[in-house]
């Protein structure tokens, strides 16, 4: 008997990525990559370092736009529209597309501020009250409220690493995106605040999509429903992440989770 | 001797000979040029110190209304400038009773410098019920007389070209005598402005010019500097231009001044009909002198704002303007305003672009605005430096302590704002 379909599990993606190749320069950092990115799901990023991870990542948000070398062509959608057409606001993309870097970098301001300062300038508040709030609810839910909750007016550079990587989650999450990139997001951290930041994730899951590039095979297998494995800049294999770690059916797939290259 | 010894090993010794030698290289090399700083403190400062005392004389001066309010009236503007000379003279007259030849006359009324009698005008000013009284008054003594208390006579020179004539000499030992003769703080030195007689010669109109030339100059190249370098770096094109403006803006930074000064001239005077000899022109051409300083270090202050900064903000939303002006440009403005503060240090030392837009005139009022006429401390430095009268020697040199000070206290103000500023986080 087939059990009827529940909302959840229907597949939608919210984002798709159709023959992307990038050039930095001369350099084809990524080439024809095709990839979907599912809702409420994580999806892991994996591959040796300088296969164009980081790259495609960053093609999600256009935060390349700014490196001027920097060369694009093919398609990204988000909820049906491309991202690279001219009438798009990058200001509005990146506030719905939310972005946490490998090095957990604050801004040399108090903790309270670093939140706060996404929903200031995406006018999010109405008022000193509601701002408050964002901030209080975003601490939370990146679980560092009750760390930092009588120390708001703190420096956040004056934080552990892993408490400031958790402080750069609030600040993304203060402004309400639908989708979180990270990259590498725990790589300068050690193995407590890993652990600390992946159940954060697997809570953020019911109400963000994230995309994750990791260096850790182990990372992307605990946390993750779907693998992209990325080899010299392409899309080697994509899936559930299950099935990635177990039935690999590409060569260099094989050779990577077993650990012979990378 | 084991193997591996943590002690020795080949070329220790000779490692760590080179290692105590550039140690003393080193502290050699600071003493010396800390050497030639106390040098140059210490023979400045010997030279200048005398310029802080003045000699003044004591006169019983009679107030005659006859002379100096004759019409009785009291009014302080008339009593400003009353004939004050004449109660000075009557004064020494009658001191000096058994001078009788004219020529002897002028010769004591020599003794008490011209500034006695403008003394005699500011303090009548102030009370007029001075007149009709008779009080002792310290007055300015002329300078040579200043220069005979200081330093004696030289017993080297021939008496005929002395400054002094030898019953001028007996006058004052007289004076001396009395303890009518006494150096006393010289506090014209700090409130005057320039004056062609040295005892009555102050720095306080250059001071002022110069603060108010520097003010000019902030107000018009820090925010055209930091402005410019903001574009420069984070908005502009990576390209040939942008290359070919780098290179421009460095060579302009090694312009020699009076360029800028005959740009100046010939922009704010010539073309504009700016008025001349003005703090208002100064700034203005201190100020092109500064920018490339200025948009220089801006610059370096801005590219050492890390990236991660500009990807956080950019990450979060931020448009280009607001990441450059609510992250990038505070973080880089405590390396911005050091930059401008020394920018602003040269140019207060600067003489050669002032000579070339008239601020070398001989300015007496201390100027109360940017559109009056002025001078700057290094152009009465060289002023006084080039006057004949010996006792501008020590004015040049205190007035370059004064100088001296005054970029001192510029370049604390700069470590103080910059702790402060970088102190925050
Ligand atoms: N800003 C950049 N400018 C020029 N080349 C870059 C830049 N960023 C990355 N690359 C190049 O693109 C390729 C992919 O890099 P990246 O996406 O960072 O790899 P990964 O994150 O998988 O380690 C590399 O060859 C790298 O040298
Ligand atoms: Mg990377």
């Amino acid at each position: 008997m087939k059990k009827p379909k529940k909302k959840s599990d229907v597949v939608e993606n919210v984002m798709t990525v159709r023959n992307v190749d990038v050039f930095y320069g001369s350099n084809h950092a990524v080439k024809d990559v095709s990839l979907d990115i599912r809702k409420n799901q994580i999806t892991a990023l994996i591959g040796p370092s300088g296969c164009g991870k980081s790259t495609l990542l960053r093609c999600l948000n256009r935060m390349n736009d700014n490196i001027e070398i920097c060369k694009i062509t093919g398609e990204v959608k988000y909820d049906g529209q491309d991202i690279y057409d001219k009438n798009v606001d990058v200001v509005a993309l990146r506030a719905r597309i939310g972005m946490v870097f490998q090095k957990p970098n604050p801004f040399p301001k108090s903790i309270y501020d670093n939140v706060a300062y996404g929903p200031r300038i995406h006018r999010l508040a109405e008022n000193k009250q509601q701002l408050d709030d964002i901030v209080e609810n975003s601490l939370k839910k990146a679980g560092l409220f009750a760390e930092v909750a009588d120390r708001l007016a703190d420096p956040g550079t004056g934080l552990s690493g892993g408490q400031q990587q958790r402080l750069c989650i609030a600040r993304a999450i203060a402004v309400e995106p639908e989708v979180i990139l990270m990259d590498e997001p725990c790589s300068a951290l050690d193995p407590i605040a890993t652990a600390v930041i992946e159940e954060l994730m697997e809570d953020m899951r019911l109400n963000y999509s994230i995309v994750i590039v990791t260096h850790s095979m182990q990372q992307a297998a605990r946390i993750s429903q779907r693998t992209a494995f990325f080899h010299m800049g392409e899309l080697v294999e994509q899936g559930a992440t299950s099935k990635i770690f177990t039935l690999p059916k590409d060569e260099r797939t094989k050779s990577y989770i077993t650990g012979r290259i990378g | 001797m084991t193997e591996r010894s943590l002690t020795d090993m080949a070329g220790l010794a000779a490692r760590h000979r080179a290692e105590k030698r550039f140690r003393w290289y080193g502290i050699i090399a600071i003493t010396i040029s800390l050497g030639f700083l106390a040098v140059m403190v210490v023979s400045i400062g010997s030279r200048g110190i005398g310029a802080f005392s003045q000699t003044r004389i004591a006169l019983s001066i009679h107030f005659d209304e006859a002379i100096v309010d004759p019409l009785g009236k009291r009014n302080t503007a008339e009593l400003s400038r009353s004939n004050t000379n004449a109660l000075i003279r009557a004064s020494l007259n009658e001191l000096f009773g058994q001078v009788q030849l004219p020529s002897e006359r002028r010769a004591l009324y020599a003794l008490v410098s011209i500034g006695g009698a403008y003394e005699l005008q500011a303090a009548l000013e102030k009370r007029p019920n001075l007149v009709g009284q008779t009080k002792t008054m310290w007055l300015t003594a002329s300078d040579d007389v200043d220069i005979f208390v200081k330093k004696g006579i030289n017993p080297a020179l021939d008496p005929a070209l002395r400054r002094l004539k030898p019953n001028q000499i007996s006058w004052l030992e007289s004076l001396q005598q009395q303890g009518q003769l006494q150096r006393k703080f010289n506090t014209s030195f700090f409130t005057n402005g320039d004056s062609r007689e040295p005892e009555m010669a102050g720095f306080l109109g250059a001071l002022v010019g110069s603060a108010l030339s520097l003010l000019v100059c902030f107000a018009i190249s820090f925010p055209i500097g930091v402005l410019s370098a903001v574009y420069l770096q984070e908005y502009a094109k990576k390209g040939r231009l942008s290359r070919i403006i780098e290179v421009n803006i460095n060579n302009l930074a090694a312009v020699p001044s009076i360029v800028f000064g005959l740009l100046g001239l010939f922009i704010f005077i010539n073309i504009l009909h700016l008025p001349r000899s003005t703090p208002l022109v100064g700034g203005l051409v201190l100020a092109l002198m500064t920018l490339p300083t200025i948009i220089i270090a801006s610059r370096a202050a801005l590219r050492a704002v890390p990236p991660s900064i500009r990807e956080a903000a950019i990450g979060l939303g931020a448009s280009k303007t607001q990441t450059t002006f609510h992250h990038v440009v505070p973080l880089a403005m405590p390396g911005m305003l050091t930059g401008t503060i020394i920018g602003m240090a040269q140019a207060l030392g600067e003489t050669a672009p002032l000579l070339m837009i008239g601020m070398v005139a001989f300015v007496v009022d201390i100027p109360t605005g940017i559109l009056e006429t002025a001078t700057s401390l290094p152009v009465q430095i060289f002023l006084w430096a080039d006057s004949p009268e010996r006792a501008f020697v020590e004015r040049t040199a205190a007035a370059i302590m004064v100088l001296l000070s005054f970029l001192v206290v510029m370049n604390l103000a700069a470590v103080l704002l910059r702790r402060r500023l970088e102190r925050r986080w």
